[in-house]
């Protein structure tokens, strides 16, 4: 049974990796999951410097999901190199590192740092919905996704390069067709979708950041649709997001054209959720005489 | 890796007219819990809700012999949870009967930390903060300051089992004055501290160790700070993952935000800021 898949030039030994933001540094969930047995680790969105955050609160739950503004709070790309890179690199698994920048400076510094310093996959936070300046601003510009996309390209060789594209757009494949045509090796979609909640009592906002980004299986549905629209637009491959809460969900995101699914919310229900969704992959694949995991890309039949 | 286990509810029985006790045989605890750790707790049912939640350990009761493994006789380990049903997660809870079960990860956090040397433990409970401080009395063999405050009477738990347990001085209040003294816990704290004999005289010090909601613990805080004492404050947030990875939980303290679930619940009082 083949389970590898390619995301551009990397070779992942299977199709599950683990959602930005939502795995921390791999070792926290070291416990649970042997990371060994990981597709992929997407770590933490990191920046330049150290970030500090939103104020609590800064998680909230919803039906089927929950909203976040975490402010992409990270330890800076040099703690990174010292404690955290080091630690996931005891383990058999590829290592992307997403990143997010205020400037285009900012992205096409910390993309060649992380590129020396040998880094599987540079994923760019082109879509966070919870930080003030730059982030979601590249991902919902064209122009400013051309450029970024582009300078950052030309200063990265050996890592591979993907963009995380923001669902808070009209048409996300003309964002995707972009990213491709800006030498992007892959697409990851979809970042969390703002949402709200108010406390009617108090009628303060549920968190202190007033909005924040909605994930869980409330969203499945529009990442389904969303990936669907995305690979039938793009060469490059797509992985898939967006409350994949089993192995079903997984395998409905490849039918639907994702090369690769990533888990994200699932973990915090499940903290050995990865483990489960790739072992109820292979199960799937053995009821259904389906031999190499590729076959199940884009196989909608419509 | 076996933090993550599955367990049987063996009783989630009313204790007043919003507290439960849950009780749980889990297939296995691979760690003991201490005082002051948690557990997240799912219910499974379905998506909603979504998340596990956080509770404080009540009571672990160990396994006692000849139980064996699948043998006869005996009793299997127990764990116990005191908790207020007070949301959609909680709601679903009281709902769950004997022989459901539930998914299970913990121990978490770091738990009270011993008191220091020669330094008389004050505990201070505010409401439901009684679930987490009950077990620290317990295993400083009832050693301790105990005062205990509810809004009214009819709140206060466990009344008769502190009496038989708490060794020093146990001072009860509640804001209307139907049980104990009438005010808050932090003016019980107040008179209490206030008829003590100072140290510098000769007197005993005092550790603070608080669990309550928010504003309690900030008075806490700043009471301590004020008189100079050394306080132990549990903290409570929105969790998501419980491990550590989510950043979801995180307080503001002098050194930046901490997580609840990993660098906690327990903080040093001083160590807060309060916004």
């Amino acid at each position: 049974m083949d389970l590898t898949v390619n995301i551009g030039r990397l070779k992942l030994k299977n199709p599950v990796m683990t959602a930005s933001g939502t795995f921390g540094y791999g070792e926290e969930y070291s416990e649970f999951v042997d990371l060994n047995k990981l597709g992929a680790i997407v770590v933490k969105g990191l920046s330049l410097k150290p970030m500090e955050g939103n104020p609590a609160p800064r998680i909230y739950e919803t039906p089927c999901g929950m909203l976040n503004a975490i402010g992409l709070q990270n330890v800076g790309v040099k703690e990174f190199l010292k404690t955290k890179l080091p630690y996931i690199r005891k383990f058999d698994t590829k290592l992307i590192v997403n990143i997010f920048g205020n400037t285009l400076q900012e992205y096409v510094k910390l993309s060649r740092i992380l590129d020396d310093a040998g880094v599987d996959g540079i994923e760019l936070n082109v879509s966070c919905p919870n930080i003030k300046k730059g982030g979601i601003f590249f991902g919902t510009d064209k122009k400013m996704l051309q450029k970024l996309v582009a300078k950052v390209r030309a200063s990265v060789s050996n890592a591979v390069l993907i963009t995380k594209l923001s669902p808070n757009v009209s048409y996300i494949q003309e964002f995707a067709k972009i990213a491709e045509e800006c030498g992007s090796e892959a697409v990851s979609l979809i970042n969390t979708i703002p949402g709200m909640a108010i406390d009617i009592k108090t009628r303060r906002p549920r968190i202190a950041n007033i909005t924040g980004g909605l994930s869980g299986p409330a969203i499945k549905p529009i990442a389904v649709r969303m990936v669907y629209e995305t690979f039938k637009a793009v060469k490059i491959p797509v992985i898939g997001m967006g409350g994949i809460m089993n192995s079903g969900d997984a395998i409905e995101f490849m039918i639907a054209g994702a090369a690769s699914v990533a888990i994200g919310t699932a973990n915090f229900v499940n903290p050995s959720a990865t483990i489960d969704i790739i072992k109820g992959i292979e199960s799937f694949m053995a009821e259904n005489s389906i031999r190499d995991v590729k076959e199940l890309r884009g196989a909608i039949k419509i | 890796m076996s933090k993550y286990i599955r367990a049987k509810i063996t009783g989630n029985t009313p204790i007043n007219k919003d507290h439960n006790l849950l009780v749980l045989s889990p297939d296995d605890i691979p760690q003991r819990p201490l005082p002051g750790q948690f557990y997240m707790i799912g219910t499974d049912c379905s998506y909603n809700p979504l998340l596990k939640r956080p509770f404080s350990i009540f009571r672990y009761n160990p396994p006692s012999p000849p139980f064996s493994k699948g043998g006869m006789g005996g009793f299997s380990e127990e764990l116990q949870f005191l908790y207020r049903v007070k949301g959609r997660g909680t709601e679903r809870m009281k709902e769950m009967k004997e022989g459901d079960t539930v998914s299970l990860l913990g121990p978490l956090g770091n738990g009270y930390p011993k008191p220091g040397k020669n330094l008389t433990p004050v505990l201070i409970a505010g409401g439901t903060g009684i679930a987490s401080l009950f077990p620290l009395a317990e295993k400083l063999s009832g050693n301790v300051h105990f005062l205990y405050g509810a809004r009214t009477s009819d709140e206060l738990l466990l009344l008769s089992e502190l009496k038989g347990l708490v060794k020093k001085e146990l001072i009860i209040s509640t804001d209307d004055g139907s049980e104990g003294r009438k005010g808050t816990v932090i003016s019980a704290l107040n008179n209490f501290l206030a008829n003590q004999p100072s140290s510098a005289s000769g007197g005993i010090s005092h550790q603070l160790y608080a669990c309550g909601p928010s504003p309690m613990l900030e008075a806490v805080s700043k009471f301590a700070a004020e008189k100079g004492i050394k306080g132990y404050i549990s903290m409570e947030e929105n969790m998501a993952c419980g491990v550590g990875a989510c950043l979801g939980c995180t307080v503001k303290t002098k050194k930046g935000y901490k997580r609840v679930c990993k660098e906690g619940p327990v903080f040093s009082a001083e160590e807060i800021v309060w916004i």
